[in-house]
């Protein structure tokens, strides 16, 4: 089962784009955060509670965080494709193949930290002020 | 495989006397114009970058003095060598010049100049569009620099806070110079990132796949696509804020609903990632000095991607840093906060691999790692700093000090000035063929490091201490003589040392020819030899690319290009030609024609240039006769210089690869170019609509009561436009469509009524709020709706004009079933105009519905 679940990960024809996901869902997480808590002070003023956007922004963390660990669960099964050792510097489809998938996993984890930087102020703050 | 390398054998190349035939007919191809005048007509990027490269470092000389101008006056407490009034022009435009004019051209500048090197490349994609690029910001540049000696300067600080710089009784001409001539800039910074994009992407050589790209062009991409991301906000910003300006819509006047911190939003989405904009293509200069002084491999190469992309994503979730102090709710402070931490996390990265690649390798002490081994500490600093500023309480207690000036002097001397001289001291023997001074150089390091630490620091300690920025002297009370007194000695101290790195380049000239590839590097670019007639033409064959350091590892591989045994060894046909390869493993798809020669860049240019100066002056007449010359003049270029049918279908490029001459859709350069500056216009739009939800959150009701002058655009008529728009662009698709099958006449005519079709659906647009009286001036909600359908409008009329012209390319028989290229790239330009169509009408139509 987890071996058939990691070959389809080694097989998906995910190039470039592989790359940009992970910091893509940090941005889309953090615009949604910033929005949110944005408009609901805006509209409701400096004593409005926070304790819904803390809820909202835990569930959004959460889905965040799983897609940003499937990407990287994708660019680790990638990253050992069959070949010779790093540094992937020859000019052949498996070395390109894995200076993407490597490139893509270091970025998810950079944007697993920064999503959790973002969540934080959700549990800091209990209003607008 | 022998010590020399493998000899690629083709017979023809083995014979000096066709390689010297080969040589002589790509010299005649490549040959710069001569003479006084016709020289400016060049557009190959070593003549376009020289220019640019120049022009820049001259601005950036100009703004140095205007700072030792404050310097001098800031000297001593209550001096008045200069009034308040010409203080306030002088750091305005310091500002703004090493902004706008220097840091961002620059870095374009050295990428125009350095990027076809490194790609083993003739030229860049588009050299036209390079050339024009290069003279818009030449006429902006000098419009914007010689304002002060009109006393005509802009005045507000370079980020031009409203409503002080959007009131004509506080703030004059100088705020709309700022506004039009920086605009005018702005246009040229995206055409550049165009460019850039595009050669990257596409120019790359056989072989070069993305894991073997130098780190350079991995940094110019990642720059490139922030230009088009940051940028088009700032420019919404600047539409609004001329609309203030010249016909008093009151975007951000809050007694009719506007509001100025929105200003400030769109001055720093775009602030903010423009210092990773000028930061990391110096950054990038020393992915390639650091590995030649190293002599080895550099280490880290997926973590240098992983900073730069990193960078790049997180540098957009940083603005509001600048905004700590406008009372934005706590937890909003807390966001940018948090990210501004977490960009700390990529930036480390770089540097630390950078200090293995020079720990794991046999370190050459030369001058360009001395100003590299410099930036990095005064960088670090500036870092470290900024990490304190990030936390919003440290940031309340030093915003608006001079804490604040040394900041961000430490980061962008440190992360981009410094940087800069080392490319210069690196790359001048490239450009040149000749090395700079080791003496001169580290006599000018020394003077620069020493001055600008004495210079800067105690601006940390004179800020906490209580001075503000942008005071034009102080009080002896105030106990901060002292520190400022070292401030200026070290800011004249740094000058001289510039002017030594001056005094050296204008030695340059006499001095003797350095051997080629001095450095002992193992980057394309280095195959340049110096002071040939060859420099015209790049490289002497399109290699075939198989490591990323191929000078030092692939045996034989400089004799290989020099003899021509690798691709396009020659100009058959006397045409200046590019190799088209794939996005990710650099396959060969094309051989492309770029233009050669011509004035018709800088006549676009200039007229371009026309509508922003006198649209300054509040010349109408003059703005509209300058615009629809630069129209003429554009569709000018354009028809005789774009989708050139080839004499032949495909050629030879050798080793048997033979390859189309012509290419449309996704393979070719055009339809990304397309693509990518629709992309940037997108942005601006998506600036525009976000103006319109902000005031809505800013407002209890939105839009207001149903006044005269205030209810509007109702519904018909949005609905109308959209269903015109809607069918103009089916109607292109359709044109492309039975145009690729064959079926000229209906092509046509599916041309001709999607032109009708457009032009009718902008003027509905148009229609909704005019009939229904909306009057701009009375309130924020009139004023944003007539923004979003001019928007829409003047990007249908355009769009129609783009119609026309592919229709008259079809009648002339330039446009054909097989030669489409034109009706591809509108198609590109009409789905961008049929989503912001559906964006904007259907905000405009429904959304005073629901709210």
């Amino acid at each position: 089962m987890t071996e058939a679940f990691r070959q389809l990960a080694e097989r998906l024809p995910t190039s470039l784009w592989l790359l940009i996901v992970p910091p893509t869902v940090w941005a889309v997480h953090f615009l949604f955060c910033y929005i949110l808590a944005a408009v609901i002070c805006a509209k409701g003023g400096p004593l409005q509670s926070l304790d819904q956007v803390r809820l909202a922004i835990t569930a959004a963390t959460i889905v965040a965080l799983l897609i940003v660990a499937a990407a990287a669960y994708v660019a680790w099964a990638q990253m050992r494709i069959e070949g010779d050792p790093p540094p992937y510097e020859e000019s052949t489809d498996e070395d390109r193949h894995r200076f993407l998938a490597t490139a893509a996993l270091l970025l998810a984890a950079l944007s697993f930290v920064a999503i959790l930087y973002t969540a934080i102020p959700a549990f800091m703050f209990a209003d607008c002020q | 495989m022998s010590e020399t390398g493998p000899e690629l054998v083709i017979a023809d190349q083995d014979n000096p006397a066709v390689r010297a035939a080969q040589e002589e007919r790509l010299r005649a191809t490549w040959a710069p114009p001569k003479g006084l005048f016709l020289k400016w007509s060049d557009v190959n990027n070593t003549a376009v970058g020289k220019w640019y490269t120049l022009t820049a470092f001259a601005m950036m000389l100009f703004a140095g003095v205007l700072a030792l101008i404050m310097r001098a006056q800031l000297a001593v407490p209550d001096n008045d060598l200069v009034s308040a009034s010409t203080f306030n022009q002088l750091f305005t435009l310091h500002g703004s010049m090493m902004m706008f004019l220097f840091a961002v051209p620059m870095f374009e500048a050295v990428a125009v100049l350095l990027l076809p090197q490194l790609l083993g490349a003739r030229d860049l994609p588009f050299p036209r569009l390079s050339a024009f690029g290069y003279w818009s910001f030449l006429i902006g540049g000098v419009f914007v620099g010689g304002s002060i000696f009109f006393d005509a300067a802009p005045d507000g600080g370079w980020f031009m806070y409203p409503p002080l710089s959007t009131n004509p009784a506080t703030a004059g001409i100088g705020a709309d110079i700022w506004m039009l001539g920086l605009s005018f800039i702005e246009v040229s910074s995206i055409a550049a990132a165009v460019e850039l994009i595009v050669g990257v992407l596409k120019c790359r050589p056989p072989g070069m796949r993305l894991n073997l790209m130098p780190l350079y062009a991995w940094y110019i991409l990642v720059v490139a696509v922030m230009i088009l991301f940051a940028f088009p906000p700032l420019i919404a910003g600047d539409i609004l804020f001329e609309l203030e300006r010249l016909l008093d819509w009151p975007f951000f006047d809050a007694s009719r609903g506007g509001d100025p911190l929105l200003w400030q939003h769109l001055f720093w989405i775009f602030g903010h990632p423009e210092v990773y904009i000028i930061f990391l293509p110096s950054i990038a200069i020393f992915a390639m000095v650091v590995p030649t002084f190293a002599q080895r491999h550099l280490l880290g190469y997926p973590w240098i991607v992983l900073a730069a992309v990193g960078t790049g994503f997180l540098s957009f979730g940083l603005w509001v840093h600048h905004m700590f102090a406008t009372g934005l709710p706590k937890i909003s402070l807390g966001f940018f906060s948090g990210a501004s931490e977490a960009v700390a996390i990529p930036t480390a990265v770089q540097i630390f691999a950078f200090i293995a690649t020079i720990w794991a390798g046999r370190l050459v002490w030369s001058t360009p790692m001395l100003y590299a081994a410099g930036s990095l500490v005064i960088f670090v600093i500036g870092g470290l700093t900024g990490v304190m500023v990030a936390v919003a309480p440290f940031d309340w207690q030093s915003h608006d000090t001079y804490f604040i000036v040394a900041h961000f002097h430490y980061v962008l001397i440190g992360g981009s000035l410094l940087p800069l001289f080392a490319g210069l001291y690196y790359y001048w023997p490239l450009v040149t063929g000749k090395k700079l001074s080791d003496e001169l150089g580290r006599i000018a390091f020394w003077l620069m490091f020493v001055g600008f630490n004495i210079g800067f620091f105690p601006m940390h300690i004179s800020g906490l201490m209580g001075m503000p920025r942008r005071v034009f002297t102080y009080p002896a009370e105030l106990g901060i003589g002292t520190l400022n007194f070292l401030s200026t000695i070290g800011a004249f101290t740094f000058a001289l040392g510039v002017a030594v790195v001056v005094i050296d380049l204008f030695l340059s000239p006499r001095r003797e020819f350095a051997p080629r590839n001095p450095w002992n590097a193992g980057t394309l670019e280095w195959l340049a030899i110096p002071k040939t007639e060859s420099q015209d033409w790049g490289v002497r064959s399109i290699p075939l690319i198989e490591s990323r350091y191929p000078l030092w590892d692939q045996p034989g591989f400089v004799k290989n290009v020099d003899e021509g045994r690798y691709f396009l060894p020659d100009a058959e046909e006397g045409q200046r030609e590019l190799m088209i390869t794939t996005v990710l493993d650099a396959e060969p798809l094309q051989v492309a024609r770029i233009g050669g020669p011509t004035f018709k860049p800088m006549l676009a240019a200039a007229t371009l240039g026309g509508v922003f100066i006198f649209t300054t002056y509040h010349l109408y007449w003059l703005a509209l006769i300058s615009g629809a010359a630069a129209l003429v003049a554009i569709l000018w270029w354009l028809w005789t210089g774009t989708g050139i049918i080839p004499e032949k279908p495909a050629k030879d490029a050798g080793h048997g690869v033979v390859l189309p001459l012509y290419a449309s859709g996704p393979s070719s350069s055009g339809w990304w170019a397309m693509f990518i500056a629709m992309t940037g216009d997108a942005t601006a739009f998506a600036g525009l609509v976000f103006g319109y939800f902000y005031y809505w959150t800013i407002h209890p009701k939105f839009p207001p009561d149903s006044l005269p002058g205030l209810a509007g655009p109702g519904l018909s008529w949005p609905m109308i436009a959209l269903a015109l728009i809607v069918a103009g662009w089916a109607l292109t698709i359709a044109a492309r469509e039975t145009n690729a099958r064959g079926r000229v006449g209906l092509a046509r005519l599916a041309l001709a009524v999607a032109a009708a079709m457009t032009a009718a659906g902008g003027l509905a647009g148009l229609a909704g709020p005019w009939l229904t009286g909306l009057n701009p001036q009375l309130h924020i909600y009139p004023a944003i709706v007539w923004v979003l359908v001019i928007w829409i409008a003047a990007h249908a009329a355009i769009g129609m004009i783009m119609q026309l012209f592919t229709l008259a390319r079809s009648f002339a028989g330039v446009m054909t079933p097989r030669h489409d290229g034109d009706v591809r790239n509108i198609t590109v330009y009409h789905h961008f105009l049929a989503l912001s169509a559906l964006i904007t009408f259907a905000v405009i139509g429904f959304f005073p519905r629901l709210a």
